[in-house]
Parts: structure tokens; C-alpha cells; sequence
């Protein structure tokens, strides 16, 4: 039963490894005394999961689980087919893992492992053992999970009694919702890293060092490379339009991850579409602007383009000639679009907008489509999918 | 192997579940991954382990430029070139210029140590995976001077990550993990005694009141932490601040009293202020 166990976790999508499950084995195997069900929860968690916002996802499963538990302790136990669970190693099974059977032996090998320790169990259990069991004396048994028949914690002040810990699903808000702070963004723009040498040569280069200096005769021959860095570039174009009010905060997080993160980055406003001309400072916007075509010519096209806007306007802002709100535009912004894309292969869109709006809104299917479809939610995965696209 | 478990110690409250995953770390000798809240007690947990078993402990704290290899040991070459220019006798055995790192230390320790590797995400995205086969079979080489070094004792290793960088799946699936949850009010309460006993209870009661409500304003930058709240205690019993002042009404219409050791932010300072302005408004 703990390998239907093991085979609901990887169905229920949580990546448990053979390793980490023969792990949670070995465990159970060397400790003399029993567990009770908590602590069986808490052991196995901490073998199979690794990742806080998957603990809810397990805890569902651990208590699907050990609801049905009747079944799996009483009549499945004898002999689950080997055909059968062939068939679903090979289904759950990653290829690195099948590769890990190869190297065990092959599967029969591996059938017999996991036999020999299940057997094992088996024979603790009829030592007395609390974690695994047959009959209703266990808290296993018949009635499924059973308070009164557990032996609590020692400690038990500290112990919630009898309330199943997973079933509180404590870690609920842990699962997707990531708060997006500007640290979370850092690690998301870091995907993005490529380190160089360029530059001056200002750091010591021991090994080169060492080796001159031997073939030197033992005379000192100092060698000295450019300090490691960063060397990716990035184009970041963000929308300043009065819609953009509600996203603020994110859009000054991320532009502070990115400052913090590329040494090479530029950074241009833009109103709701990017038409012939940007700027750099909001305040000055109808006084200063960059032509957009110096943009195109100054920065080479190996910058990495990010625009950040909800791209929530009206359609003609992106298909017609002077469809802009705020000026009059000879092209239409499309055009723009597409020069700024021909020139920057490496692009994408942040979107702020929660993605279950895009599709109602227009502009933003619009706008997505002369992005060829590059368009990511401004959410840490979003991020994240976005930096693999732009890599 | 030990047969002694850890159960927290007098100066550390650790959990049921943070025990059963330190106990099943000690007792197959694999390393365990610590995560959580700043200031959840992840870096005190690995001494506390030490204290608690009885056992040595050894400390290797990571920063951006750690090397896995100055875990084990590093070839101080540039000490050798110095001598063999000064004609020191010494530059004849390369073995003097070998400097044992962390790692090395435990491996030789007589009984089985604490090795704690503090904040691992700050080094670079490779550094996991550059220990993985020292910490599956604790051992290594040392190309310089031939030898194999072996661990007497598989060391206790307790890893900490503050989440910065992804930790990649060959290392995590090698360890046991733990995430520490916020404290619950009731676990605070244990944690702040074994910090100051003799805390009256009115005080800490309010103090913890004001502490849980100020974490639940949404928004926070950085909401404050185990570590903020008992620097806050100490203020509050340095200035003899009464329970009153902490209690009820006044606590949503006026910043609590040296607020500056729970609100580090000054951006987080100005939204309680917000809210507190907004409450006084609501309230008169
Ligand atoms: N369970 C606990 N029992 C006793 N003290 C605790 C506990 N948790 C935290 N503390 C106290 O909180 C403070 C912070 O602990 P520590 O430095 O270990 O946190 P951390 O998780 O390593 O933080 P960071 O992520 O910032 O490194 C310490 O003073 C510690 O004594
Ligand atoms: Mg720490």
C-alpha cells in the first residue's frame, strides 16, 4: 500500500523520485519503535516533498490517501499484478529514472528491492509496529484513521490533538500565490544571466598567474582578466498610461529587479502603444523624446526586448493612423510594433492584466498576435516562462 | 549513528514536525535542507542540534563567491610562491600550503558532527550540484598531495536556503527537507519564553497581539519576524513599557510604541501610518 502511495503522489503530480521513496523506506526500516500517523505525515513529507509550495498538493493526496485506506489495508495487500505495475512505472517513470532501473539492475532487480524491504516491514509489523498494518488494532486499521487508537506525541502540549494535520491544509496559500516581491523578481530575471569577461582587466588570474610565473623561472608574472559579469542586454519599454495606475507597484518591482540585475539595461516609456517616439522621463514626456528610429539604430539587435503594458486600449490606437490618444501618429503603431520586433528577435510582453481578461479584451488578443503569441502574465511564473523564451 | 533524538533545547522550541525531520536526517546521515521566513530560526536550528546531541559543530556560511571547493580544501599558492621567493624551507612540502575547508574539518572530527552550510542560494546556480558526490559519499581528493579523505563520522548536515535561487532536483532529491512555518501564536508564546522567562504575561500577551495583527497588514513590504518581535520584547522591557499601552483600542488608532524594531521599512512605516489615519477617521 505504500507503493499505491507513492503512485497517487506522482499521479496527483508531485515528482517523487525511486530514489527519495526507497529513502522514506529505509527510514521507516531502522527506527526500533513505531510511528504514529502524524509523524508518518511529517517523515514522509519530508523525504518525498521538496518544494513548500507543493506541501499542499501532497496533503491532499495524504489524505485521499489514507481515507481509502480500508481498501489498501485490507483487500489489496496480497499481491498488486507485477504486469500492472510495470506498466505503470514505465507510464510515471521520467527518463532519468528509467535510466536509474537500468542501472539497478534492471527492473526485476528493482522489484526485488523493493520486495525484500516491504518484507521486512511486514515482519515489524508483526513485532508490534504502528506505521503499517492490517487489523483494526493499528491506527491503519479497519476505521481508517483513529485519534483514540494513536499514541500521541510525547510532547503533548505542543501536539494538536487528533486534528489531522493535513486535512487543516495548512499550506494552502503556499501553492502558486507567491507574493511578487522585488526579490522573487530578481530570481526570475536571473534565468536571463549570461556571465563574460569584457571589459578592463582589473581581476587577479591565479591559475595564469602561477603558470607564467613557473615557465618565468620563478619570477613573478602577474596575469589579470576583466572581472566576470553579466553580459546579457536589455531593451525595457513600459507603458506610463493612466491605466497602468492600478499596476504601479509591480512595474516599479520590476524595474528595480532589472536595474539590479543587467548591467546593460535601457529603459523607455511609452503611452498604452509604442509609436514613433519614446521617452525617458514621464515628467517631460511631450518635451523629450527619443525618436524611436535612434533607438533602433543605437542599440544592437542583440538586446533582449521587454515591453510591460495591459495593452488595454482601444483597437485603433494599434491599427490606425493617428489612433493614438495622445498625438497625432502618421503610422499606425503596429508598423512600430513590427519594426521594433524585425529589429529585436529576442522579445516579449508582460502583461499585468490577470490573464483571465485577456481574452474579453481586444487589444490585448491584438497586441499578442503581432507579439506572435509572446505575451506573459506579470506573475512570477509568467516571468519565468518569459525569461526561457527570451534565452 | 546516534540514538539520541532531538527534541529542541532549552534555548530553541522546535516543533513535531521539525523534529521528525531532523531525526530521520540524524539517523540515515543524509543532509537536511532548512527553508523559511527570514528569521524563523534556520540558522540557530543547526547549533541548537549540536547542543542538544552533544556534538561538535562546524560552520560554513556561503556567500555569492563561495566555491564548492573551499568546502573541502584550497591550494594557498600564492603563499608558496612568497616562500619560494624568500627561499623558506617550508615550500618544499606542498602539504603547508593545503587549507582545510569546512567540509574537510568535519569529515575528521572523532565523533559524528554538526555541519551547518548557511544560506546555499546565495552561491552560484552550480554549487549544489559540485557537492553532490562529496555529501552522497562523504569523502574526496586531494589532487595535490594523493590522498582520499574519508569521513570518520557521517557529519549532520544541516543546509539553509532563503529561496533566492532554484536548488537543482539531483541535490534536493539527496536530502530530507523541512520548511518552517510562521510560528503560530501559541508557538511564539513558547519561543519568546525560552528568550525571556520571567516576560509578565499581560505584556507578552498584548505585545504578541500587536505583533500578529501588525504581520496581517496586507501590503507589508516585509512583514516582521521571530527575530524582529524578540528585539522588540527586549525593547519594550528595557524602556518598562505597561501592557496598556499596548492593549486593545489604541492598537489599530496609534503605531505601537518603538514600532522602529518591527517595521524596518520606512515605504511599510508610512502604510500603517495610512491605515492608522484611515482607522481614526472610521473610529471618531
Ligand atoms: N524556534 C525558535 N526557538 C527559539 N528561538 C528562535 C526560534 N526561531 C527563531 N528564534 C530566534 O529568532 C532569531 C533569528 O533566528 P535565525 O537567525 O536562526 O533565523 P534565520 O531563519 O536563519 O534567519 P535568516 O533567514 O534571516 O538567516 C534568533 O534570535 C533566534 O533565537
Ligand atoms: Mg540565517
Amino acid at each position: 500500500m505504500l507503493i499505491r502511495f507513492f503512485f497517487m503522489l506522482r499521479e496527483g503530480g508531485l515528482k517523487v523520485s525511486l530514489t527519495e521513496f526507497l529513502t522514506l523506506l529505509e527510514v521507516l526500516h531502522s527506527r526500533i519503535a513505531g510511528y504514529s500517523v502524524d509523524e508518518f505525515y511529517y517523515l514522509s513529507r519530508a523525504c518525498l516533498v521538496k518544494d513548500e509550495s507543493l506541501y499542499d498538493r501532497f496533503d491532499r493526496v495524504f489524505s485521499e490517501h489514507f481515507k481509502g485506506v480500508q481498501d489498501l489495508f485490507g483487500d489489496e495487500t496480497a499481491e498488486i499484478p507485477e504486469d500492472w505495475l510495470r506498466r505503470h512505472f514505465e507510464r510515471l517513470m521520467s527518463e532519468e529514472e528509467k535510466a536509474l532501473v537500468e542501472s539497478l539492475g534492471g527492473w526485476e532487480e528493482l522489484m526485488e528491492t523493493l520486495r525484500k524491504r516491504l518484507e521486512e516491514q511486514e515482519k515489524r509489523h508483526e513485532g508490534g509496529n504502528k506505521w503499517i498494518g492490517t487489523g483494526g488494532t493499528s491506527p491503519f486499521g479497519a476505521h481508517g484513521y483513529n485519534p483514540e487508537g494513536i499514541r500521541m506525541g510525547q510532547d503533548g502540549s505542543r501536539h494538536r490533538r487528533a486534528v489531522k494535520v493535513w486535512d487543516k491544509r495548512e499550506f494552502r496559500n503556499l501553492d502558486d500565490t507567491v507574493e511578487l516581491g522585488t526579490r522573487n523578481l530578481k530570481v526570475a530575471l536571473r534565468r536571463l544571466r549570461r556571465f563574460a569577461r569584457e571589459g578592463a582587466a582589473d581581476e587577479l588570474d591565479l591559475p595564469d598567474t602561477i603558470e607564467s610565473t613557473a615557465r618565468n623561472a620563478g619570477l613573478l608574472d602577474i596575469k589579470m582578466v576583466p572581472e566576470r559579469h553579466n553580459a546579457v542586454k536589455v531593451l525595457l519599454f513600459l507603458d506610463a498610461g493612466g491605466s497602468m495606475d492600478d499596476h504601479v507597484r509591480v512595474c516599479e518591482e520590476l524595474f528595480s529587479a532589472a536595474r539590479g540585475e543587467f548591467k546593460h539595461l535601457e529603459y523607455f516609456y511609452f503611452h498604452n502603444c509604442v509609436y514613433e517616439g519614446v521617452w525617458k522621463d514621464n515628467l517631460r514626456r511631450h518635451s523629450e523624446r527619443t525618436p524611436l528610429m535612434d533607438v533602433l539604430h543605437k542599440y544592437s539587435s542583440d538586446y533582449k526586448l521587454i515591453l510591460v503594458g495591459d495593452a488595454t486600449m482601444s483597437p485603433y490606437e494599434i491599427h490606425y493612423p493617428g489612433g493614438s490618444v495622445e498625438h497625432w501618429n502618421e503610422e499606425a503603431g503596429a508598423a512600430w510594433m513590427k519594426r521594433l520586433l524585425d529589429t529585436y528577435p529576442k522579445a516579449i510582453w508582460l502583461n499585468p492584466e490577470p490573464v483571465n481578461r485577456w481574452e474579453y479584451t481586444p487589444s490585448i488578443r491584438m497586441m499578442s498576435e503581432l507579439m506572435a503569441e509572446r505575451m506573459y502574465p506579470l506573475t512570477v511564473s509568467g516571468l519565468e516562462e518569459g525569461m526561457r523564451s527570451l534565452r | 549513528m546516534t540514538d539520541k533524538r532531538f527534541t529542541g533545547t532549552d534555548r530553541y522550541v522546535a516543533t513535531q514536525d521539525l523534529m521528525t525531520a531532523v531525526n530521520a536526517a540524524v539517523t540515515l546521515g543524509r543532509p537536511i535542507l532548512i527553508k523559511g521566513e527570514p528569521g524563523t530560526g534556520k540558522t540557530q536550528l543547526a547549533e541548537e542540534i549540536a547542543r542538544g546531541l552533544d556534538r561538535p559543530l562546524l560552520q560554513w556560511h556561503v556567500k555569492s563567491t563561495t566555491k564548492a571547493q573551499q568546502g573541502l580544501y584550497e591550494y594557498d599558492a600564492v603563499a608558496r610562491l612568497r616562500d619560494s621567493q624568500l627561499g623558506d624551507e617550508r615550500v618544499h612540502d606542498i602539504a603547508n600550503y593545503i587549507v582545510k575547508g569546512p567540509l574537510w574539518e568535519a569529515f575528521e572530527q572523532d565523533v559524528q558532527p554538526v555541519l551547518l552550510i548557511d544560506e546555499i542560494d546565495k552561491a552560484d546556480i552550480e554549487f549544489p550540484n559540485d557537492l553532490l558526490r562529496e555529501l552522497d559519499r562523504m569523502e574526496f581528493y586531494v589532487y595535490e598531495t594523493h590522498q582520499t579523505i574519508v569521513a570518520k563520522n557521517r557529519p549532520i548536515i544541516v543546509i539553509t536556503s532563503n529561496n533566492e535561487k532554484e536548488l537543482p532536483d539531483a541535490f534536493l532529491r539527496r536530502c530530507f527537507f523541512h520548511y518552517i512555518r510562521f510560528p503560530d501564536a501559541e508557538t511564539m508564546r513558547e519561543i519568546v519564553d525560552v528568550h525571556y522567562p520571567n516576560l509578565k504575561k499581560e505584556l507578552l500577551d498584548e505585545a504578541l497581539h500587536a505583533f500578529f495583527d501588525l504581520r496581517e497588514v496586507p501590503g507589508l513590504k516585509k512583514k516582521p519576524s521571530t527575530s524582529e518581535l524578540l528585539d522588540w520584547l527586549k525593547l519594550l522591557l528595557a524602556e518598562d513599557v505597561s501592557p496598556e499601552v499596548l492593549a486593545g483600542d489604541d492598537r489599530r488608532k496609534s503605531l505601537p510604541p518603538l514600532h522602529g524594531a518591527l517595521l524596518k521599512n520606512e515605504q511599510d512605516v508610512h502604510l500603517f501610518e495610512r491605515l492608522i489615519f484611515l482607522n481614526q477617521r472610521e473610529g471618531r
